[in-house]
This record gives C-alpha cells, structure tokens and sequence, in this order.
C-alpha cells in the first residue's frame, strides 16, 4: 500500500515535471506548414516572436525571427552582419539580395536606403509567399523580387551589362546547399556584376573540411577577404571587393558615422571592425571548388 | 532505367548468321551500358545548372529527354535486330556512343551559351540543352538493349528468360552508375574526366567486342577446313 502511494506519488511527480518542460514548447505555436519544391516551410510564433524555420523536423535552426510588436528590430546576428558591408560601401544604390527568407533583412536595407533599388533573387516562390503573409515583406518600386535561381540571374544580369555596388549572397538555407553558388566560376560573374566600389557580402559556412574549401575558393577569386566571424553565431560573413580592402581606421570612422543610423534594428556596428579579420585560419591546401568539382554536399559531413 | 517494350523481343525468330558472342559478353557489356547511361545522367544536372540553376524542373528536363531518347533507341535497336544481327553492328553502338558523348565534353558552353541567351525560361531552356547534349548518345545507348536481347536469343522459348536476364544486368549497372558516381566518381574526380572516363569504357566495350567477334570468326574458319588438309 505505501509503496504504491510512493509509485502514484513519484508519477504525479515525474508528470509534473513534464509538464513543466513541456510548457514553452506548448507556448511556441505552428502558425503556417508548408512542403514547397525545396523545403518544408515552418512559421512558429512564441509570445511576440515569430519564426520562419526550414525543415523543421531536421532540426535547422530559425531562418529569420521577427518581433511582431518591434518590426524593426533585428532578431538574429547574422542578420545585422550583413550591415559590415556598409562599413566598405556606406551609401549603396543598387542592392543585390540573392535568398530572401523572412524578407527582413531587404526590408532593413529598403528602409535604411529608400531610394536604392533592391533586387532579390529567390529561388522559392513558397518562400516569397510565406514572406509576404507572415514577416511583412512587401516589395514596391524600389525594391522586387525576381523567383529565380541565383546563378541563373546573375549570369543574365552580366550579360546584360548590369551592375550593382552592394551584393549579399545569403543562398543557403536548409541542408541541401546549392553546389553552383559556391564555384569559383560562379565568383567570377558575380564580380562581372559588381561597380568599382561594389562589396560583396556572403553569409557562409563555418564548419569544418568545407570552410576551408570555400575559404580557398573565394580567396582565388578575390585575393585577399575579410572573415567575420562574432562568437554568438555559427555563422561567418565573408566581406569583400574588388579593389584592396581598406584600413582598419576607415572602418572605424564609418562604424562611427553610421552607427546612429542603425540603432532602430539593433546593429552594434561600432564591434564590428575588429572582428574583422583577414587572418587564414583554413587549410590553404584544399581544392578550390570549380562547375568541374563541388562535392559540397558530400564535403560537409567531414 | 533501362526499359524495355516486350513487343520488341517477339520479333526474334531467326537464328544469328554470323558467329555469335558468347552470353557473358554481351551481358557484360550490356552492364558498361547500364552504367555509363545513369554516370552520364547523373552528371547531367551538374553540367547545367551554371547555365539554367540546380532547380528540380532542371533534373525533369533531364530525366525527360533520356527517358524520350531511351525509347527511341529501343524501338530502332530492335529493328535494327531484325536485319541480320551481327556483333559488329552490336559493337558500332558503343563505339558511337562513346563518340557522340564527347561533344557533352567539349561543348558544352558552346550548346549552352546560345540556349541560355535565346531562351529566358530556365526549364525550356535546360530541356533544349538536355535535348541538344544527351538526346543523340542516349539513344544510341538504348539502342544497345534489344539488340542484346537479340544477340543472345535462339529459340522463342528463351526470348523472355534472356531479356529478363540481360534487362537485369543493365538495370543493375545503372544503379551502379548512380550510386558510384554521386556518391563517389563527383567526390574524386572533375565532372570531365568521370565523362572522359565513360566514353573510355564504352570504347573499351566496343573494342572487347570486336575482338572476341575476330577471334571467333579466325576460329570458326579453322575449323571450315577440312580435315586432311591440317593434316599437311
């Protein structure tokens, strides 16, 4: 009798505890599931916060976040990375954002710059959908999406003799990464697209034999970049252009001037300049990745 | 992948003419084609995604037009199987293909660029490339199925025992070609080279059939001789 009081007692106990455990996650509510061509599309919302989240049951982590109550404000460091560029190039005019995701970070840029032309390239029009409905995203004159694949569109827009100053390539969402953005080839029509003073921004890998396969790669491409890395994100920030990267007291003296401007989204630019870094710390002897040879699917489980 | 009509094996009534191969080649070969078509398949949506992007409808286009192709070659290698089955013509096959894969080598930006330039849609424009790349060599390669059937073939009430065996090998050999180039030959190798290397086996396979076809023939003579005269 006493022990089965103790077993009733040690289960309402263990069950309490669950619930306990269990209680954010009841908070965190699935307000949109969507399988598109490419991924399986989540927005989850927890208290003001919502989600847009890739192959939710892999395990990836958020795309972007908003704070439905503070639109402005953005949520995720690699996010406010993309604003290093800025430091190089303060007052672009012509933005190319290949990857949209929640949309947040050309809304930022549409906001910031109204009079610079944004364009966007996104492969997944569930993506552009799930932008527009859930994460405010709304193009206007100055700022459109065109749903296409990346290289597709720069390739074209080279051809046409089009050139932008401002470049962020933030491709890779999901698990499967898109082997031809990551090609030396694909490098050099980008830099066929870019003005003299343009900079490039990419939001890359930070893991293992493959950081040091794109490293080698964009380093062939553009010679010397910075790595920018902050230790509360697993992402790295590649930050280039054309001609030899500045002085760090430059920097500086933009991280200064611009800073006020991007208090609303929450930017800390001022610690940006001495993560800066162009020291190499990959393994220069990996291959460069080539059209020919971009295992970059099977090189990432090394 | 490899799929084959069974209307086309009811064609097969006549005996070979001419010396025939003996099964294990052409089964062996018939397995090198197997796996050079799905190496080749595979390598496809790397060769132009720099052109038209890495998006499924660029792998539809692909799988389409070797699917089309395919069919093709079925239905002239079988009747081409009607008129005096040799292994002469039965080697021509690979040693065609293998010729005309070379082109997927070395223009590939040649069929590419123009495509890409006139045609702004990425999925007509990689179904035009696939057709313009694959379409030609693929056919070729399908060609070699009911031709094999054929060649291994001498009585009605082996017809269907035969395909399903050679029908098995190619098959296994394009899972082969599959898994041993996306898993692997990519990891290892440049996407030319894994194709140089397929237009090598194919000629290879070709050359081995000629060979052994020779061999046969050089025999068979000898033995046409009459018996005094190797006596002397």
């Amino acid at each position: 009798m006493k022990n089965k009081l103790r077993h009733l007692l040690g289960g309402a106990l263990i069950g309490g505890v669950a619930a306990l455990l269990q209680l954010p996650l009841i908070a965190a509510e699935t307000i949109h599931e969507e399988k598109s061509l490419y991924r399986d599309i989540n927005v989850v919302q927890t208290g003001s916060r919502r989600c847009l989240i890739f192959n939710v049951h892999r395990g990836d982590r958020n795309q972007t976040c908003v704070d439905v109550n503070n639109r402005d404000e953005l949520i995720f460091s690699y996010t406010k990375m993309s604003f290093a560029g800025l430091l190089m190039n303060p007052e672009p005019r012509k933005i190319l954002i290949a990857g949209l995701g929640g949309g947040t970070l050309p809304l930022a840029f549409n906001d910031l710059f109204p009079d610079a032309q944004i364009d966007i390239v996104e492969v997944d029009q569930a993506v552009v959908n799930v932008a527009k409905q859930f994460f405010f995203f709304e193009e206007n004159e100055n700022m459109t999406v065109a749903v296409n694949d990346a290289r597709v569109f720069v390739k074209r827009a080279g051809i046409l003799g089009e050139k932008y100053d401002f470049i962020i390539l933030d491709a890779f969402g999901g698990d499967y990464i898109p082997e031809h953005l990551l090609t030396r080839e694909f490098l050099e029509e980008v830099k066929q697209i870019m003005t003299e003073d343009a900079v490039l921004v990419a939001n890359t890998f930070s893991t293992s034999r493959f950081y040091d396969h794109e490293s080698v790669t964009y380093q062939r491409v553009f010679g010397e970049f910075f790595n920018f890395k902050l230790p509360a994100s697993g992402n790295r920030m590649i930050i280039t252009q054309l001609d030899p990267l500045p002085p760090r007291g430059s920097l500086i003296t933009r991280a200064q001037a611009l800073t006020p401007s991007l208090d609303k989204y929450g930017v800390p630019l001022l610690e940006y300049p001495n993560r800066l870094s162009t020291r190499v710390d990959w393994d220069m002897s990996r291959r460069v990745l080539t059209d020919q040879y971009a295992p970059a699917n099977l090189l990432q489980d090394d | 992948m490899v799929l084959l009509e069974p209307s086309i094996i009811r064609r097969f009534a006549k005996p070979v003419n001419s010396v025939s191969l003996p099964r294990i080649v052409v089964i062996s070969v018939a397995f090198v084609s197997g796996f050079s078509i799905m190496t080749i398949e595979m390598l496809g949506a790397r060769i132009m995604a720099p052109y038209f992007g890495g998006s499924i409808s660029v792998w539809g286009s692909l799988i389409t037009v070797f699917m089309l192709a395919l069919s093709v070659g079925y239905l002239i290698g079988g009747r081409l199987s009607t008129r005096n089955p040799n292994p002469k013509t039965f080697a021509l096959f690979f040693i065609s293909a293998a010729i005309f894969s070379i082109p997927i080598i070395v223009f590939a930006d040649a069929i590419m660029r123009p495509i890409f330039l006139a045609i702004e849609d990425p999925r007509y424009g990689s179904l035009f490339a696939s057709i313009f790349l694959y379409f030609i060599p693929t056919s070729i390669l399908g060609m070699i199925s009911p031709y094999s059937v054929r060649l291994m073939v001498d009585s009605h009430e082996h017809s269907g025992h035969m395909a399903g065996q050679l029908f098995f090998v190619s098959t296994i050999g394009s899972a082969g070609g599959t898994l041993a180039t996306s898993f692997y030959f990519v990891l290892w190798f440049d996407v030319n080279r894994i194709l140089w290397g397929a237009v090598a086996v194919l000629l290879l396979a070709g050359s081995l059939i000629l060979f052994i076809n020779f061999l046969l023939q050089k025999n068979a003579a000898v033995s046409k001789v009459p018996a005094y005269e190797k006596q002397t």
